[in-house]
């Protein structure tokens, strides 16, 4: 084209190890060993910690068994209510994934393999940490005991939805629970996560924030902003990435996988950054509490990326055979996220098969009794249940001129039609 | 190259319109999320990697102004990205690279460089989106310099706009009344969508051709009042007019900018009386335009206010959006309001 004597360019588009019908092979996947990383001290700044995003944080080995200096060595009662509440988050996105497919609400969204990345976390933070979570995170509320119901209300945008129906299923918020409201538009939260976390450190408070984001959603800007003033400002902050390897049909190269890790984009801005198993309930718990315990002591932010696999679809919209092997998600060589903490607490002695079938019979029986209970207050499709006038409420605080015209001629007309 | 039509809902009439181009001409290049080897979340793109192989048609990160920006330099290099935004409500971050970038090349470099990208985007509610899946923000995009504005209501139109708009030297925002993509809707949520195959407008040809940009289409013929309407609206409009009996003429816009302002202006004058009709919000929507340039061609020959039917001044809820939707029964309002005097 242009006459010189030199080698034509070619564009590299990614493509992802298995397509559909492919047999998975994770052979070459390069298994770090539980416990073989180490765990540096909380006030290291950022140029010590520059191998930790390439390397990876677990604790439970094959055997179950809790390994190395990152074992946060939990009392009984918290594994167990960790367990629980990842049993729990299961349970109940069964059920609710199921009400979808019944016609009961319009829409819903797994998080199934990745329970331990929002459990774990939660465990790790205090109650009064203001979370800014993405859409995949039901396990933040599960584990805060925030009740059932009211989640399921929100679901079927029913009566008794304190969202008023506006919101699309599980977009929840929960302020009480200190977890912000949800947006359908991806990574939003994030910078407002950095700006809170600057906000409670400028007034001298002690809480601290967290975000949470998927591996695809750090292309966008507000990704990048975000860790910006999170630099800058040292913002008491700590930034999850879902590296769940998927977003819709696109794998995780088309987020920049391929060049390195998620993590390790903390390093170009000078933050801390940790790669953990997120499949691994104690790794997941442990960097949580390392990276807040920084955040408290004002060494600033932390990225962590939890390497996890979305064992569903995207969500009830989706068919994931179209673009994946269906193989992947069995074959995912980091297990399950609940049975291997299952595995480590059964060696520990504290638990057995059999409570945990009756947990699992439990936490079933729960989620279905507060479906029953929130069925009580209707669901999406039958009938509108927010009154009309609500439609206009919150649009500002005091309802302006036109929008009272509006409500009122929305009620000339229902009643014109005779309904 | 056959041209005898196929009946075609809207996607695959847009998936046809892209691939056509495609063929005729190598510089057409699709970009966006999910867009490659799954075919876009609503299947506009399918085939076409296979098609035309991974650099013409590529997944991208999930980043608006990156897709946008990337785009507007790949026009600027000679090729013509024909770049998908999932959903209309995920344009804003890329707003910055359509307002002040795309729109302005040509002016600020007087025609050294110019972008000629095609922007598809669905838009537009009923489908129980919430507010982040439902929105028309075409508005925003008319209030730009620069920027064409493209909404197609059925599958011959979709093709024939959006193969006009590739070719199209100036930068286009091609939007996609998704509530339409499978069929027309009467506005009438309670009753069963028909089928595109059921319609004339689904005849649609395999090959080339194209309808042009900046024409509206009389839809129906009336006396009495003009209804101005685009997207899913035209067919909402339509099925009240039929029930009302009102003697209306339905222009279907098909382009908002540059628009067909002598189709709009003959009716008018004609009919004496203007309805306009749009599914965003009522305050500075594209109905307030269409409202002003009535008024300034027609005032002479008006025999009532112009009527805007619009959605509330409010995000789109999730549960009440029927209450939100323009449907029926304010439409027959309007009527009632615009026959009066
Ligand atoms: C700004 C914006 N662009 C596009 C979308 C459409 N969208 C919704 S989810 C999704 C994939 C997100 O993937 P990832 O961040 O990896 O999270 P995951 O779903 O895997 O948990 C896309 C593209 C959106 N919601 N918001």
């Amino acid at each position: 084209m242009t006459g010189r004597n030199l080698p034509p360019l070619s564009l590299h588009v990614p493509e992802p190890a298995f397509r559909p019908g492919d047999t998975v092979d994770f052979a070459d996947f390069d298994m770090p060993v539980a416990g073989a990383v180490r765990r540096p001290p909380v006030d290291a700044g950022p140029a010590e910690l520059r191998d930790m995003p390439y390397a990876m944080v677990r604790v439970l080995d094959d055997e179950g068994r809790a390994q190395g200096p990152w074992d946060p060595r939990l009392a009984p009662e918290t594994l167990l209510k960790i367990l629980r509440s990842m049993a729990l988050t299961r349970a109940f996105d069964e059920r609710l994934y199921r009400a979808q497919r019944q016609g009961k609400t319009s829409f819903y969204m797994k998080c199934t393999g990745e329970e331990a990345t929002s459990v774990g976390a939660a465990h790790a933070l205090d109650y009064d940490d203001m979370c800014f979570p993405s859409y995949r995170q039901q396990g933040l509320l599960i584990a805060r005991d925030w009740p059932i119901v009211d989640m399921i209300n929100q679901i079927y945008s029913n009566r008794a939805d304190r969202l008023k129906g506006r919101q699309m299923p599980i977009m929840y918020s929960v302020r009480q629970a200190s977890f912000f409201s949800i947006s359908g538009n991806l990574t939003t939260q994030y910078p407002q996560a950095v700006g809170w976390a600057m906000a409670s450190a400028a007034r001298g408070d002690t809480r601290i924030a967290a975000a949470w984001c998927g591996e695809g959603s750090t292309a966008e800007g507000d990704f990048h902003s975000a860790l910006t003033f999170a630099a800058v400002y040292r913002a008491p902050v700590i930034l999850n990435v879902i590296n769940n390897q998927w977003a819709i049909s696109s794998f995780s190269g088309f987020a920049g996988a391929e060049a390195t890790t998620f993590a390790a984009r903390a390093i170009g801005y000078g933050i801390a950054g940790l790669r953990v198993d997120g499949n691994d309930a104690l790794a997941v718990y442990a960097a949580t509490q390392w990276a807040a315990d920084r955040a408290r002591n004002n060494h600033g932010p932390t990225l962590i990326e939890h390497f996890t696999y979305r064992a569903e679809g995207h969500s009830t919209s989706d068919d994931p055979t179209k673009y994946r092997s269906a193989e992947e998600g069995g074959k995912w060589p980091l297990g399950d996220p609940i049975a291997r903490l299952k595995k480590h607490v059964v060696g520990l002695g504290i638990w057995d098969e059999e409570r945990q079938a009756a947990m699992d019979l439990e936490v079933a029986e729960l989620v279905k009794a507060a479906q029953k209970e929130a069925e009580k207050n209707g669901i999406l499709q039958d009938g509108l249940k927010q009154s009309f006038d609500s439609m206009f409420e919150d649009v500002f605080e005091e309802m302006p001129w036109h929008l009272k015209e509006q409500s009122v001629q929305m009620h000339d007309e229902r009643k014109a039609a005779g309904i | 190259m056959t041209e005898a039509p196929r009946t075609m809902n809207m996607i695959q009439a847009i998936n046809s319109a892209i691939d056509v181009a495609m063929g005729r001409d190598d510089r057409i290049v699709v970009l966006g999320e999910d867009v490659g080897y799954f075919g876009g979340v609503f299947k506009a793109t399918e085939g076409l990697q296979k098609r035309y192989g991974k650099t013409r048609v590529f997944d991208t990160p999930i980043s608006e102004c990156g897709i946008i920006g990337v785009a507007v330099g790949m026009a600027t290099y000679g090729l013509r990205p024909v770049p998908e935004i999932q959903f209309a409500d995920y344009i804003y971050p890329a707003l910055d690279q359509l307002v002040s970038e795309a729109a302005r090349l040509r002016y600020r470099s007087a025609g050294e460089y110019t972008a000629p990208i095609t922007v598809r985007t669905p838009f537009g509610g009923g489908i129980f989106g919430g507010q982040t899946h439902s929105q028309s923000p075409e508005g925003i995009f008319t209030h730009v310099a620069g920027l064409k504005t493209v909404i197609p209501s059925n599958p011959y139109d979709a093709k024939g706009l959006l193969i006009a708009a590739i070719e199209d030297n100036d930068p286009v925002i091609f939007f996609e009344p998704k509530r339409i993509y499978n069929g027309p809707f009467d506005g009438h949520y309670d009753r069963p969508v028909q089928p595109w195959s059921k319609f004339a407008e689904s005849a649609v040809p395999e090959g080339y051709y194209t309808v042009q940009l900046g024409k509206a289409r009389v839809v129906r013929e009336g006396n009495d009042v003009t209804v101005l309407a685009y997207g899913t609206m035209v067919h909402v409009a339509h099925s009240v007019i039929e029930e009302t009996g009102i003697d209306a003429e339905l222009i279907d816009l098909r382009t908002l900018v540059p628009l067909d302002i002598e189709t709009v202006v003959e009716s008018v004058r004609k009919t004496g009386r203007c309805m306009v009709v749009h599914e965003a919000t009522k305050t500075s929507g594209f109905g307030a335009e269409l409202s002003a340039l009535v008024q300034e061609h027609c005032f002479h020959w008006l025999e009532a206010p112009v009527q805007r039917v619009t959605g509330w001044d409010t995000p789109y809820p999730h549960s009440l959006e029927w209450a939100y939707f323009p449907g029926p029964v304010r439409l027959t309002e309007a009527f009632k309001r615009v026959m009066q005097d």
